[in-house]
């Protein structure tokens, strides 16, 4: 075995370990913040893996595209509504775990079997593409993947209109959780007073 | 335009000589690049720190460092080796795993984008072939690294030090990347080495800076944002925040911060150079100045000499705009975090994608001068 061969090896099997014990962690794990720090790490050693399969744009693209913006929203969310209370105990939690468990069991079942029964057309490494596979990748995005390309993008416009239309409040005239009218003109202001007297 | 020096080769026929298989050799020869690089990235931040401390003592009538050394050259080292010796202190209520993860995290993008920071046609560690593109990925790791910083020192100083630093970081990075693609759109790569190449061809005329003044500008606004200096360091404002994400940090710890930061400021600089100013080209171009003299540019001494003169002119670009950096954070007062905002939002990113719509007009019209 060559040491480039040996290389390989051991930088997939140690990206595969990551990748699935980080997202048995982001499952399991109680803490909500460390879920997010997971996410981040499982997402960076899928880049790795398609690193390995030299495919070097797709996995700058993920680093760029879930960690750099997807990861990092997710946990500024959660930094953001950082409510130190526990949550409340749920009766059925039993039957709901054994529920849940079967669904994941024969998803799971489904995708080996696909994987077992589907006829892989394997590559050979001399006619990867390599570097050119961003030349590649933008010439599909603008020939017949045009469609569902210019489509994704009506959907993200679509997801930003409506986000800014639930952030602006001077869209709306009355307070939907209190019922009173808005105050237009400070939109920071607090609805309750910032300093309450003690005395 | 495959000329210039390749010192791999070379090494690697050197070590083939005596019997060595040439894996061998090229596993011999893949930590000395990464060293080197690592190396003059440390020096290069001590160089920044004693012009930062000397630049800011003149700029308020100070006199700065003096007595270490000549003009106070050796105060960075006794700044560090004080930052080594100290107590490493984990506050009792704090994260201690992320508390540790943070700085690492914060750091370890920055000195991995330096992979792509050429300096000379083989002066490189690796020219991927994803060049500056794999820079704007790494450095959208960072916020991660602040944020978990942030929330782990259980702190409201640093937690908000840590919102505002990914806010922002966010917010700079899309300008930043429009302003990047009109360039990339110009040499049709994006490979590193194929930019600078791209700007070589009539020395100082055909840098990018004449073709791109816009991009230059709002690029270098972007990297002074994503480097946190001063007109938009509110991260760590200090009136208001204390140190921002770093307040609970001490030791190693921070001096990792410290170095992360510095380290960025030369590789911004670095870019700046490569992307806009022709890298390691000179002024009059090299070929043009050989013929002149009836050398031959292929002779091993004309490409050392070449390949020395490339490296010096890439640092002294790099450091004028490091030069530049270190004034503006003297003189310049900081924004308020609604101010840096609406700056991002509503003035660097409709200017960028105008940039962008109208450098792939101008290439259309003038392929001749905008990259066929």
């Amino acid at each position: 075995m060559s040491i480039a061969i040996t290389t390989q090896f051991i930088c997939f099997t140690v990206l595969s370990l990551v990748v699935i014990i980080g997202a048995l962690g982001v499952v399991l794990l109680e803490s909500i913040v460390y879920s997010a720090f997971l996410l981040g790490g499982v997402f960076m050693s899928v880049a790795g893996l398609y690193l390995l399969l030299n495919a070097s744009f797709v996995a700058a693209a993920q680093v760029l595209v879930y960690v750099g913006a997807v990861n990092v929203l997710i946990i500024f969310a959660i930094m953001l509504v950082n409510k130190k209370e526990d949550l409340k105990p749920i009766n059925d939690i039993k039957s709901r775990r054994v529920i849940s468990t079967s669904i994941c069991l024969t998803l799971l079942s489904l995708l080996i079997r696909v994987d077992l029964t589907n006829v892989w057309s394997l590559s050979s490494p001399q006619n990867s593409i390599g570097e050119e596979s961003t030349i590649r990748i933008g010439e599909h995005l603008f020939s017949d993947y045009l469609l569902p390309f210019e489509v994704a993008s009506v959907l993200l416009l679509m997801a930003m209109i409506g986000a800014i239309v639930l952030a602006r409040r001077d869209v709306m005239t009355k307070d939907i959780s209190t019922g009173l009218p808005v105050d237009q003109e400070l939109i920071e202001k607090s609805p309750e007073p910032l300093l309450t007297n003690k005395n | 335009m495959e000329y210039g020096l390749d010192l791999e080769y070379s090494f690697n026929e050197f070590l083939k000589g005596f019997g060595l298989s040439s894996e061998i050799a090229h596993i011999i020869w893949l930590p000395l690049p990464m060293l080197l690089v690592l190396v003059a990235a440390v020096v290069g931040v001590l160089v920044t720190v004693w012009l930062e401390r000397k630049i800011s003592a003149a700029a308020q009538q100070r006199i700065g460092p003096e007595y270490a050394g000549a003009l106070g050259v050796l105060q960075p080292i006794a700044d560090g080796l004080k930052l080594l010796v100290k107590e490493d202190i984990i506050p009792a209520k704090a994260d201690g795993i992320l508390f540790t993860a943070g700085p690492i995290l914060v750091l370890v993008p920055v000195i991995l984008s330096w992979l792509i920071v050429p300096f000379g046609q083989n002066l490189l560690i690796s020219n991927v072939g994803i060049g500056i593109f794999l820079w704007i990925a790494l450095s959208s790791i960072q916020p991660i690294g602040l944020l978990m910083s942030g929330y782990a020192s259980n702190n409201k100083y640093s937690l908000l030090g840590g919102l505002r630093a990914a806010a922002q970081s966010i917010s700079y990075e899309i300008p930043l990347a429009l302003s990047v693609l009109a360039i990339v759109l110009m040499t049709n790569s994006l490979s590193t080495v194929d930019i600078v190449n791209q700007q070589s061809g009539a020395g100082i005329l055909s840098w990018n800076i004449w073709r791109q003044p816009v991009g230059f500008i709002v690029f270098w606004i972007c990297a002074l944002a994503e480097c946190e200096r001063l007109p938009f360091d509110l991260p760590e404002a200090e009136e208001e925040l204390v140190a921002g994400y770093q307040t609970e940090y001490a030791g190693m710890k921070f001096a990792l911060f410290y170095l992360g930061s510095y380290i960025n400021l030369i590789l911004s600089a670095l870019l700046v150079s490569i992307l806009y100013l022709g890298g390691w080209g000179f002024p009059i171009p090299v070929e043009l100045i050989a013929k002149f003299l009836n050398l031959p540019i292929n002779a091993p001494f004309i490409q050392v000499f070449t390949a020395s003169l490339g490296i010096v002119m890439t640092v002294l670009k790099a450091y004028l705009l490091v030069f530049i950096a270190i004034l503006l954070r003297w003189t310049t007062p900081r924004v308020r975090i609604d101010q840096l905002l609406d700056l991002g939002w509503k003035f660097l990113l409709p200017i960028s994608l105008a940039n962008l719509l109208i450098t792939a007009g101008l290439k259309l019209a003038f392929p001749q001068f905008f990259g066929g």
